[in-house]
């Protein structure tokens, strides 16, 4: 079954794993086979547990989302899949800039996106943001004018509320 | 005890009750073989290619509702192997495949024979392990056989680097299974069932669908049971054939491609379909926005993954066949079979205005008369394996199945080359039944070598090859859908089938007549060596009816009309 693009929504998805080797792709690898869609992907261990937590956002009709949840559920080392509903959902971005560009703009911008210059070098500056996806991304868009050398963002966390 | 991992290997076999291990040595599990050498505790059986160990294995397993156990080693050895891990996962075969690996030491050198086995197998088993310790094989392998046979039953692989097989650690077999993230569903909701039942109460055309999952959870007497009691028709997939006995009045057909029209016709007239184990294949449903399409749905699966995949159930219930259906007879007084009379004429209608039939009307033997005349001489006393292709379908079509495990052959994969090898592992799990495998001149060539295994390991298989010199099923979709184009399909030039068989130390037959395949079979059973019947049959014979891929159930190619002789 692929995902269905005309009635597709974001999704996210958490899927609680035993830390192990390979499970991450154990996971990866039942998006590609069967044909679903990645747009980002988090993972880390969880403290003080032998478990790791991966946030998956992906996109898909209701009954593809169904699928994927069952099929997570179905590998061995998956504890749990929680399809989020009500969620806390955040992202984090950093961004290079030439120093050459205006700091004390770029800085007001970081702030009103819940982030901040982490770095100032010989010649580039580094900021963070952290805040919801879609506010990351229009920190992107207002940055854009600052000629950004280099941008990463870190694929989104989220938390049941 | 302290004992190697290669021991640890058999001990673990012989604590879990193998008798029958099909395998293949090789450079990386020289130090299992070394122990197999060593051992009584079961027997091994050499197939000639490692592909055909794991059929074996499947077929084995099939046979006798037991987990299958196949050996291979890295590299070659494994990546020949994966096809049947692939087949058995696509059917649900519960197995215990364990390959050797390069050592440690060589993972990701690109060493000699080496090749990443789990990365490979990941997609086509329901779990593997990569055994990086010794320590852990006990428990490993311990796993590897709960998971196998337990929930949706699926192949099992298990990776052993060599100096891991030759490493020494503690072995304990007896230690509780702690694994808090597989837990698989047994039991049904009560309250789905009773809604269940009840939807069958009021139903005034409800039909069962019945699938191999019922095979799996060894519920097909609870199966036969509530259909007598209930007086529902029933149709089976491919999967399901022997869950209700051939001559069982209930029984429309199999659905499907090439299901029965009745019984293809009962489905999409249905208003309640009572899925049993089945997983609403392309294959069975044809045109899924047609299929059933007036029909509610109750699917019973112990995979959840399974339910509203691709057809919405209404009434989902997740667990085991065996503990659903039981619970389901306890309430089997809500329905009255009375109700369904009208609903039973309107398909044994459908069944009489085009029964599953054939034409006897060239010279040349028609394959399905054979189908039909090995289950008039052997019925129940035989176990069916089968290739794939035309062959398949006529056996499936035309046998009469009486029980559950009669029936053994690739459905979901659809693999050429498993009948042979997956006959060889039914004969070893069920001695005292006469183990036959239908194949065509195509597929018997693609695992042709386990000639070899049948005779060293006197296994008598009897083969009986449907020749009629073509990929009889691609010629039939090139004659039907490629405007007769036979693009590579032509088998004209071929082995002599007897030779081939005698020159392995089997015996072979080659027959045109209905008389020379009579005297054929029952010599072949007599003997009770390994054999080939050749059967010249009809060239351009098609598998009737037929549903064109992509096509609705009730829009079936059929049977052109004629006078039977």
């Amino acid at each position: 079954m692929t995902a269905n693009i005309d009635n597709s929504e974001r999704r996210v998805i958490s899927v609680i794993v035993v830390n192990e080797a390979s499970v991450l792709s154990r996971i990866t690898n039942l998006f590609s086979g069967r044909g679903y869609n990645i747009t980002s992907l988090t993972v880390a261990p969880i403290p003080e547990s032998k478990y790791s937590r991966l946030t998956i956002v992906t996109a898909g009709s209701v009954r593809v989302i169904e699928q994927i949840t069952k099929q997570l559920h179905k590998l061995i080392p998956v504890l749990r899949v929680y399809e989020h509903a009500d969620l806390v959902e955040k992202e984090m971005a950093l961004v290079k800039f030439p120093i050459t560009e205006n700091i004390s703009d770029i800085g007001a911008i970081c702030e009103a996106y819940n982030g901040k210059i982490v770095n100032v070098g010989h010649d580039v500056i580094i900021t963070m943001v952290a805040d919801e996806p879609r506010r990351v991304g229009h920190y992107l868009e207002a940055i854009k004018k600052y000629n950004p050398k280099e941008i990463v963002r870190s694929g989104a966390v989220a938390l049941e509320r | 005890m302290q004992i190697s991992g290669a021991q640890m290997v058999i001990e673990a076999f012989i604590a879990e009750g193998v008798d029958t291990v099909f395998g293949y040595p090789g450079g990386a599990i020289m130090n299992v073989y070394d122990e197999i050498y060593k051992q009584d505790g079961f027997k091994h059986i050499l197939n000639r290619h490692e592909q055909a160990s794991v059929h074996a294995a499947e077929g084995y397993a099939k046979a006798s509702g037991k987990v299958g156990v196949a050996m291979i080693t890295s590299g070659p050895g494994f990546t020949n192997a994966v096809t049947g891990l692939a087949d058995a996962y696509m059917d649900s075969v519960p197995l215990v495949v364990v390959s050797g690996q390069v050592p440690m030491s060589l993972i990701g050198t690109d060493g000699f024979q080496e090749i990443d086995a789990i990365g490979i197998s990941r997609p086509c088993t329901k779990h593997n392990y990569l055994v990086t310790d010794a320590k852990d094989l006990p428990r490993i392998l311990k796993e590897a056989f709960y998971i196998a046979r337990s929930g949706r039953p699926g192949p099992v692989h298990v990776d052993i680097p060599k100096d891991v097989t030759a490493q020494i650690a503690e072995f304990n077999y007896d230690v509780a299974l702690d694994l808090e993230t597989y837990k698989p569903h047994t039991k049904g909701s009560p309250r789905q069932i009773k809604k269940a039942m009840e939807a069958i109460a009021s139903a005034k055309r409800p039909l069962f669908y019945l699938g191999g999952g019922i095979i799996n959870s060894k519920a097909a007497y609870e199966v036969r049971e509530f259909v007598q009691k209930t007086g529902i028709p029933a149709v089976e997939t491919l999967m399901a054939r022997g869950v209700l006995s051939y001559d069982d009045e209930l029984l429309v057909g199999m659905l499907g491609m090439h299901g029965s029209y009745a019984a293809n016709m009962a489905m999409s007239e249905t208003d309640l379909v009572i899925g049993l184990g089945a997983r609403f294949d392309d294959r069975v449903t044809g045109k899924l926005s047609e299929f059933a399409k007036n029909a509610a749905v109750i699917h019973v699966d112990i995979d959840p993954a399974s339910i509203s995949k691709l057809v919405h159930a209404d009434f989902p219930i997740v667990g085991d066949l065996k503990s659903v259906v039981t619970e389901m007879l306890e309430q089997v007084e809500k329905i009255d079979s009375d109700n369904y009379e009208s609903w039973r004429e309107t398909i044994s209608n459908f069944a009489e205005l085009h029964p599953l039939t054939f034409h006897e009307d060239t010279d040349r033997i028609k394959p399905q008369w054979v189908v039909k005349r090995v289950g008039e001489l052997l019925g129940d006393s035989a176990n069916i394996s089968t290739d794939v292709g035309q062959h398949q379908m006529w056996a499936a079509q035309f046998y009469p199945f009486t029980r559950p495990n009669q029936w053994i052959t690739s459905g979901g994969l659809g693999t050429m080359g498993f009948g042979f090898p997956a006959a060889i592992g039914v004969k070893a799990a069920t001695s005292e039944k006469t183990s036959i495998n239908f194949s065509g001149d195509g597929s018997i060539l693609m695992n042709v070598q386990e000639l070899m295994t049948a005779v060293e390991k006197k296994i008598p298989v009897i083969n009986i090859i449907l020749n009629n010199n073509f990929l009889g099923m691609v010629r039939q979709w090139q004659t039907l859908f490629y405007d007769k184009r036979h693009s590579e399909t032509d088998l004209s030039v071929q082995p002599d089938f007897v030779k081939l068989s005698e020159a392995f130390g089997g015996i072979g037959y080659r027959v045109k007549t209905k008389e020379e395949f009579d005297a054929a079979l029952k010599d072949a059973v007599e003997k009770n060596v390994v054999a080939f019947i050749e059967v010249i049959v009809e060239r351009f014979e098609n598998v009737m009816p037929m549903v064109p891929s992509g096509g609705s159930l009730f829009n079936m190619m059929l049977l052109e009309k004629k006078e039977t002789k």
